[in-house]
Formats: structure tokens, sequence, C-alpha cells
């Protein structure tokens, strides 16, 4: 099974398709929508996850390619900075895939970057600012 | 059953039996109070959170031509300090922000650099920019001063925190529509999370409920150096509610401490950001409990489950200084990950790292257990449970007629 992050940009012409309906139909793609910026009228911007076999996973990618649909692997990345963290565990609640936990014997927080959508949600309100954005 | 005297006596001797807040509780269920009272020497405590009242003074040295800094304006880092003293001497405050930060004026503001961080870069050993103007005078002509300094360069660098080591405290939630920005962090809307901020069965207060053995003068863990017990902290609210077991139901006791700065280490003492409300300083206090006797090891050896916190919404009761709680919960069901407010579930986070405060308590037990660390008699008590000490709110007086 090969399951990825892309970045998918829709040209304006491919808005009012059912493209993501494809993939599953016909390649048999399972999704998870990460972002999504898709409006009638103006280019799409969608972050997924699609888990598959890597045959249709590559058959999926093609055929995004003949709709127009450009892609990329999803690039952006949110590290911590192992200095910084006090492992205080303020970001824990706000995180909304579990991809922050804490570790029930250490009490240190666990982050796992598999998990992580890159929502930037615990940016922010980390106090010593330890988890950051890469590009 | 033991006094301060002897127990000093072992640590010298190399026979002081020294174990955490969080170990005595085994130990003390394993074998019982008084036998466990008989074999341990001393409880170390820690906690590790973000401590507003936290500050320090510095005593720059006199330049030639004198300046007197008193009166006029100083700064370090665009962060400005007071100067209300003589010539020389200065105070920073940990929320203190640069003038040109924009504050809530981008809602939540960022609040990436002040007070807090300055102490933390100054004991990392970094250098700051000072930048002064005076009014001058006679005998202190100079009117404007710029100038790097260092930690090791000043003459004082005392750490001065008016009020921290909070005996419980609050679990913050959100009972509007609208996520709000508080100094317990983020607090999504609708109960969405449920923050509170203390070490629980680590946290030195809550271990010594009656302040049997803490006191002004007591010596302690301050931010990776040696530090006091200076007084009762500010807004020291000893006569809350209490259960069976001594243990306050709600924000209580509170400590004033003072160290020299020059010693800390910069691990110890982290300038934080806290979005849409300010800066402040992360502050690591790790305080001795001698066991004196069979009562207090009782009291230290009081575990999470033991320990209640109020819920306390933060969109309207806090903020309107209006009383009432949502329920009380304690602190192994907040470590659990989740607490139950009005019938909803909802995921918790704590300010105050466990992790480093049980750090802290072991970095205590390694002190005394070497001889580097002796205990001291604590040399006036803290307004007590039953002294009658409270803690008022403003009246405010339009006029004075």
């Amino acid at each position: 099974m090969t399951s990825k992050k892309i970045v998918l940009h829709f040209p304006l012409h491919s808005v009012d398709q059912p493209i993501v309906y494809k993939l599953v139909k016909d390649f048999d793609l399972q999704f998870n929508i990460l972002k999504a910026s898709v409006t009638p009228q103006e280019e799409g911007l969608m972050v997924l996850e699609l888990i598959g076999t890597k045959e249709n996973f590559d058959k999926g990618m093609e055929y995004l390619k003949s709709c127009g649909v450009t892609t990329q692997p999803l690039s952006k990345d949110i590290v911590r900075n192992e200095e910084k963290c006090t492992h205080c565990g303020v970001c824990v609640p706000v995180c909304p895939v579990e991809a922050l936990t804490v570790d029930p014997q250490t009490r240190k927080v666990i982050f796992d970057n598999k998990k992580c959508i890159a929502c930037e949600l615990c940016i922010k309100i980390c106090p010593p600012r330890a988890m950051e954005v890469n590009f | 059953m033991k006094t301060i005297k002897e127990i000093n006596e072992k640590i010298r001797k190399g026979q002081v039996v020294v174990v955490t807040a969080e170990e005595v509780i085994d130990l003390v269920a394993k074998k019982g109070v008084r036998k466990a009272a008989e074999e341990v020497d001393v409880v170390t405590t820690g906690t590790f959170g973000p401590m507003c009242s936290s500050g320090a003074y510095f005593n720059i040295g006199h330049s030639k031509p004198r300046i007197k800094l008193g009166g006029g304006i100083c700064k370090l880092n665009e962060v400005p300090l007071y100067t209300g003293f003589a010539a020389v001497d200065v105070f920073l405050g940990a929320t203190a922000v640069p003038d040109d930060d924009p504050r809530n004026k981008v809602y939540p503001g960022e609040f990436k650099y002040g007070g807090g961080h300055i102490i933390h870069e100054l004991v990392a050993g970094k250098k700051v920019k000072l930048e002064a103007t005076a009014y001058g005078t006679d005998c202190y002509p100079r009117r404007k001063l710029e100038t790097y300094i260092s930690l090791k360069d000043l003459n004082e660098a005392v750490l001065f925190n008016m009020r921290n080591c909070y005996q419980n405290y609050n679990v913050a939630v959100n009972l509007s529509d609208k996520p709000i920005y508080t100094y317990m962090g983020m607090l999504k809307p609708q109960l969405g999370n449920a923050n509170y901020c203390s070490a629980g069965q680590l946290s030195p207060l809550l271990k010594d409920p009656y302040y049997k053995t803490i006191g002004v003068g007591t010596k302690i863990f301050l931010g990776g150096g040696v530090g006091y017990v200076a007084w009762h902290g500010t807004q020291h609210n000893p006569s809350v509610p209490r259960k069976a077991n001594g243990i306050p139901q709600a924000p209580a006791g509170t400590l004033a401490v003072i160290g020299d700065l020059k010693q800390m280490k910069s691990q110890w003492l982290l300038g934080v950001s806290m979005l849409g409300y300010g800066v402040t300083l992360t502050v690591g206090i790790g305080v001795p409990i001698p066991v004196l006797n069979e009562e207090i090891l009782k009291y230290a050896s009081a575990r999470d489950e033991d320990i209640v916190a109020q819920v306390i919404d933060y969109s309207e009761n806090y903020p309107q200084c209006v009383g009432g709680s949502l329920g009380e919960v304690n602190y192994a069901q907040l470590k659990s990950g989740k607490i139950t407010v009005k019938g909803k579930e909802i995921p918790t986070g704590n300010l105050s790292s466990y992790s480093k405060a049980r750090a802290i308590s072991e970095e205590l037990k390694s002190w005394i257990k070497k001889g580097d660390f002796l205990l001291t008699e604590s040399v006036a008590a803290l307004p007590g449970a039953d002294s009658g000490y409270t803690f008022k709110p403003l009246k405010e007086m339009p006029s004075i007629s």
C-alpha cells in the first residue's frame, strides 16, 4: 500500500469536475482531505492524503495529470525544536489529529510527524514557540 | 522526631535519605507513614511553570561620567525597565514588552519578545543592548548611555519574584462561542479544551499544605541555582476551603522568592509567549521538605487523586470577577487527558511541565545527597490557614470625599 500527502492545484476549468470522486470510484483510492479551498469560477487547492495500492496510486496520479490537475508532494513540514520544548503539554488538546500526545510514564509530549496535517494550530499557541514550520 | 540540625548533620556525613515528592507516595503506601517517617529525612518537590510576577534587578555600575537612571528612561533590547531607584539600579519585569510591540492591536497578539526572554538570554550568557536617557544633575551630568551589557559584568543581578509557586490553581475552560486567548492558553469555544497549571503531587505548597516547614528563609532550588523564600507571595490566600487532608480546593498560598541570577541556568528560566495575552517567564523551583515528624510526611505523601481543583469559565466569570465553579476535578483526572464538565468529555492540557518538575525534584535530591545543599530553618512563618489573612478584591473609590 502507498500512502502519500499531496497538494493538488485545480485549474479553473476543472473545478466543476468530480475528480476526487473518480479517484475513489475508478482507482479504489482512499482519501483524507487535510485542507481544501475549491470554489466555482476560481482555481482550487486541495491537500489530500491518498491511500491505495502502488499501481492504483500511480494510475490515479496519471489521471489527475490528464485532467490538468498539477500535483506536488506536501512539502510543508512541522518540526519540533527539541531544545525549546518544555513538554508542558498545552498543545495537546489543540491538535485536531492527536499528533501531539503525552506519554503517561515520562509525562513528555510525543510529536508524531506522520499524523501531523500541518494545520499550524500548535505554532503560535506554544509558549516557548518550539513548533516550527519548514517549507 | 527529627530536627533540621540533625538532618543537616546527616547531609554532611552523606547519610541523608532523600526521596522526591513522587517517590514518597509509593514508599508511604508500602511501609506506612510511621516507618517511612523514620527512614526518610527530606522530600524534594518541584514545579516548572509560567510565573508572571517574576523580575530581576540589576546594578549596572557607574559610567564615566556618571549618569542617574532614576527618573530617566532605560531599556534592554528595547524593553523598558523600571528606573525609580538610585542612580544605576534598575528592575526588569518578566511581562514587559518593547514600546513598539503591537500588543493586541492585531488580535490575537503574538508577543514574541519581552522581559522574560531577556532574563533567559542574560542567564544564557548573551549580551543585550542597554539604552538610557537621563535628565542630568550636577553630580550625575551624563544624559545618554548606549552600551552592551552581560550578566557577568553587572554588579548585582538578582531574580526576585513577588508571587509564584501557587498552591493549587484553576482549571480554565471557555463556555462562549468563540476562541479566547488567556494566560491559561488558547481556550477553544464551547468547552473545547480544559487547561490547568500545576505540578500536582510534585508541587511544593501542595505537599506542605499548612506551611509547617516552608517559611521565610527556606532555602530552595530557584532557576537552577540556590534561592530563598523571601516572604509570602502577593495574593497569598491561605483561608480558602480545604479538604480533610488539608489541601486547598482553590488557589491559596503563594511564595515570594529571591536568588542570585548569576548562578542560575538558562534551561530553568525561560521566556515564553502567550498568544493574545503577553510574555512571561517560566521558572523552575524546587523546595525541600524536611521530614520532622509523621504528620509532615503524611501531608508530603498526598497523591494527584487527593488534590482537587475548580473548573472556571474564562469567557465570562473570570474576566468579570464573578465566582462560581463548574465542577471539581482531581489531578489524576486532569493528567489522564480528559475530564467531564457539564456532561461533556473534554481534552486537558497542562501549562506546567510535569516532566521538568520531576527533573527539578531529582536535581534537588542529588544536590542534598551530595552534601552540596543544607537545609535552613525558616525564620518566620507564612500567614497560615487560620490566620484570617485573605486576598481582597479592589475597592474602587472614584473620589475621596
